[in-house]
């Protein structure tokens, strides 16, 4: 009834081709831009900015990464937890030896770097494919994160080994260390997410992602119809870098403030992200953001309701909340193996029929 | 414009916390993960000797004590939303018991005002006051116990170490890297040659450190392990007979359940201490009275008297006797974070103190200043029997060497200080 193409007239080709084509997306697609820039930077505080905004955009901008890699060029990556280090180490090292340039350019360049690592761990992809790349990105994992630890120049020499970020601004409002305020925090990465999902939506419908999506749909086709495999798999592998690198930035400076590379971005940082993206959908830029809202806020309910609501032990929780996650990761892949991005293709399909069904 | 958003965001913040009814206390706690081991007894003995204030003395100057018990899992991200969801209730003081999650915490809960008490974990140049306002790590830190365990082996070598071949296993994180500079500096000093041994976390894949250990027949093995890789190592040193008697762990490598699965081989093992042993102790005729036979005891009210059960039962106790001492100080029962941090700089422990609270001789007799917030750093030895299933004090608590730790702290938080424009207080 609201959800329709019928009435919605096209006059040019660029509206034709628009990424919301329909009226009720488009201002769909306002709202939550309005809300999430008009509105909560006046009501959030420390922990909703700190327990689940922060995280969610965060982990959205490496899903984003991710999926560009896995999802939409079919290059399967591991090391997604040392590329965001990767970025954090870079970023580290530009905020402590430039103290007084702006933190956007800190974190741009911490992508940069992190891009130029990556295409360095993707050059074995021209050679390598499926499980096997899978395997070499694992080693990029496990000696980035080695080096990290090994080098004591890249935590400047600090006795624990851990890197903490220092109060930096932006035009003069601070964005890290704790005094930074929740709104500016939330903002800084709110402005990141919305540019890299603007850029990735257009890199991906472009020659760019078409090429990408040749090579991943079957790379010796690609290549007879002129697709370059060595262009295509490199530039997919700086992009992702360059997206998750903005991500492990953001991670360290401005969310966490101290990090222990082996903790935080150890393997295990890998595989969720590749979770998120799996459970969001490949190949889907808003695939991307349900898979990290799913699992950054999930824990979160379940330990609200589990605790705070029912009042059961924490540690049963804690325990629960992995049987519950894990239940709900099987029981996607089972009933919908295209993610939570296919749940909502469907809807959409439906709701163009609503009410009338056939 | 700035001003008014961070404003509007405080009220929000303001709002949503309710008001201060009682003494809210904040366990972080860490139940579940590969290092659940020591963290559940660990709040056990927090929790329990909360609850016996509530139940016998009806709270701490007639105000109940609410501990808000939050999971971690030992993990700084879990660590982090479990400090912002339980900050707003008016939390009076935090031990995360988790020397990753201190290092985020520290300039937090400097921002806001909460103090931080990390008892002989977390950042061990925050014992310097001047710089360090919120956080304490009274009675012993980390260096203490790298001094402490060398003093040791310094005694049972007639005072000299020189050509001895020590070797550090240790947990690679802050936490375990924590020792590595002052045993460096030992090293130097005293003449002993220092082998570094990283092990990755969890820790439960040890088998090269160990081959290397075989290989390089260290004279000593001095261990920073926490959680599955205290056992680990403790059966891998077991299985290539390494002598026991001459493999030290620091305090948090030194609890019934890190020897226990290593069977008859592990009797021997020796481990630092700066608390009390056993059950032995008034206090726990109370404990179990109020606590245990009421049913209120924490988790599954089997750890009375373990190791990182005390360690649990000190900490609470000294948050207390903190709260009293602010309480004292303010002359108001509903005390604030910030008298809280008043009462903690203040905090004066006798062994009157102790006797009158069931616990004579269970901690060490100090007092914290604004400049000192690290207290004495006694440090004892003890060696576990595995026949009779009990750890035996071999050493009494004693001194450790304050010249090279003072210089190592002054040195450090210096740097924190300038990292951080931080100027000195205190003057």
């Amino acid at each position: 009834m609201f959800y329709r193409e019928a009435g919605d007239f096209k006059t040019s080709y660029v509206a034709d081709s628009q990424t919301f084509p329909i009226k009720f997306d488009r201002y769909r697609y306002y709202v939550v831009l309005a809300v999430a820039f008009g509105i909560i930077p006046f009501i959030i505080n420390d922990y909703w900015a700190n327990a689940l905004l922060l995280p969610f955009l965060i982990y959205a901008i490496a899903a984003i990464g991710l999926n560009i890699l896995v999802g939409y060029c079919g290059q399967v990556s591991l090391g997604t937890g040392g590329f965001m280090a990767v970025g954090a180490y870079a970023c580290y090292k530009l905020m402590t030896a430039f103290p007084d340039v702006s933190m956007f350019i800190h974190v741009i360049l911490a992508g940069g770097i992190t891009a130029i690592v990556g295409v360095l761990f993707g050059l074995p992809s021209l050679r390598i494919k499926g499980f096997y790349l899978a395997v070499a990105t694992l080693a990029a994992q496990f000696f980035l994160v080695w080096l990290f630890n090994r080098v004591p120049w890249f935590y400047n020499y600090s006795a624990s080994g851990q890197i903490n970020a220092p109060e930096r601004d932006v035009f003069g409002i601070i964005i890290t260390g704790p005094n930074a305020p929740a709104w500016a925090t939330y903002l800084f990465c709110l402005i990141f997410l919305t540019v890299c999902a603007i850029i990735a939506r257009n890199l991906t419908r472009g020659t760019t992602g078409r090429t990408w999506m040749a090579i991943r749909d079957m790379d010796i086709a690609a290549e007879i119809i002129g697709v370059n495999p060595l262009k295509a798999k490199l530039t997919a592998f700086a992009v992702s870098s360059f997206f998750v690198g903005v991500a492990g930035a953001l991670f360290f400076a401005v969310y966490l403030g101290a990090v222990e590379v082996g903790e935080v971005f150890g393997i295990q940082k890998s595989f969720l992200v590749l979770f998120m993206v799996i459970i969001g959908g490949l190949g889907s830029i808003f695939g991307s953001f349900a898979g990290a809202a799913f699992l950054v806020l999930l824990p979160v309910v379940l330990k609200v309701v589990g605790v705070d609501v029912l009042g059961w032990p924490t540690d049963i929780v804690a325990h629960l909340q992995l049987v519950v996650v894990g239940a709900l990761i099987i029981m996607f892949l089972i009933l919908e193996p295209h993610g939570l991005a296919q749940l909502w293709r469907v809807a959409k399909e439906k709701l163009r029929l609503w009410p009338f069904p056939h | 414009m700035n001003k008014k958003l961070a404003t509007l965001a405080l009220g929000a913040l303001m709002a949503s916390g309710p008001a201060l009814a009682d003494l809210v206390i904040p366990d972080l706690s860490y139940r579940t993960g590969p290092y659940a081991a020591g963290g559940i007894p660990f709040s056990d003995g927090y929790n329990d000797y909360f609850t016996l204030l509530n139940e016998r003395d009806g709270g701490i100057g007639g105000v109940p004590v609410r501990v808000v018990e939050c999971e971690t899992g030992y993990n700084t991200e879990k660590g982090v939303e479990c400090y912002e969801s339980t900050k707003g209730e008016g939390a009076l003081v935090y031990q995360p018991l988790s020397t990753g999650i201190t290092y985020q915490l520290i300039p937090k809960v400097t921002a806001d005002g909460i103090p931080l008490h990390t008892m002989g974990y977390g950042r061990t140049s925050a014992a310097n006051g001047k710089v360090f306002s919120n956080v304490f790590n009274y009675p012993a830190n980390y260096w203490n116990g790298a001094s402490g365990a060398v003093n040791y082996l310094l005694d049972e070598n007639g005072g000299d170490l020189t050509g001895k071949k020590i070797a550090l296993v240790y947990h690679n994180s802050a936490y375990g890297k924590e020792p590595i500079r002052t045993l460096e500096m030992l090293a130097e000093k005293h003449g002993f040659e220092l082998t570094l041994l990283p092990v990755d976390h969890p820790g439960q894949e040890q088998k090269s450190q160990w081959l290397q250990i075989r290989r390089e027949k260290p004279d000593y093995v001095v261990m920073w392990g926490w959680g599955v890789m205290n056992q680990v190592a403790v059966q891998e040193a077991a299985n290539i007979r390494f002598p026991m008697e001459n493999f030290i762990g620091v305090w948090w490598s030194g609890a019934e359940f890190d020897v226990e699965p290593a069977g008859d081989k592990a009797t021997g093992y020796k481990a630092l201490t700066f608390t009390g042993l056993g059950d032995d102790y008034p206090v726990y005729d109370d404990l179990r009275k109020y606590v245990v036979d009421g049913g209120k005891a924490a988790g599954a009210g089997d750890q009375l008297g373990a190791v990182q059960y005390n360690r649990g039962l000190y900490a609470a106790m000294l948050a207390s006797e903190a709260i009293k001492t602010a309480q004292e100080m303010h002359g108001v029962a509903e005390i604030t974070p910030a008298m809280m941090r008043d009462g903690m700089e203040a905090l004066e422990m006798t062994n009157a103190k102790m006797e009158g609270l069931g616990m004579a001789g269970f901690g060490p007799e100090f007092s914290v200043s604004c400049e000192n917030h690290g207290g004495p750093g006694l440090v004892g030895v003890v060696q576990w029997d595995a026949s009779t299933g009990t750890w035996n004090q071999i050493q009494e608590f004693k001194p450790t060497d304050a010249e090279v730790i003072g210089q190592l702290i002054a040195e450090d938080s210096a740097a924190y200080a300038a990292e951080n424009n931080i100027s000195p207080r205190c003057e």
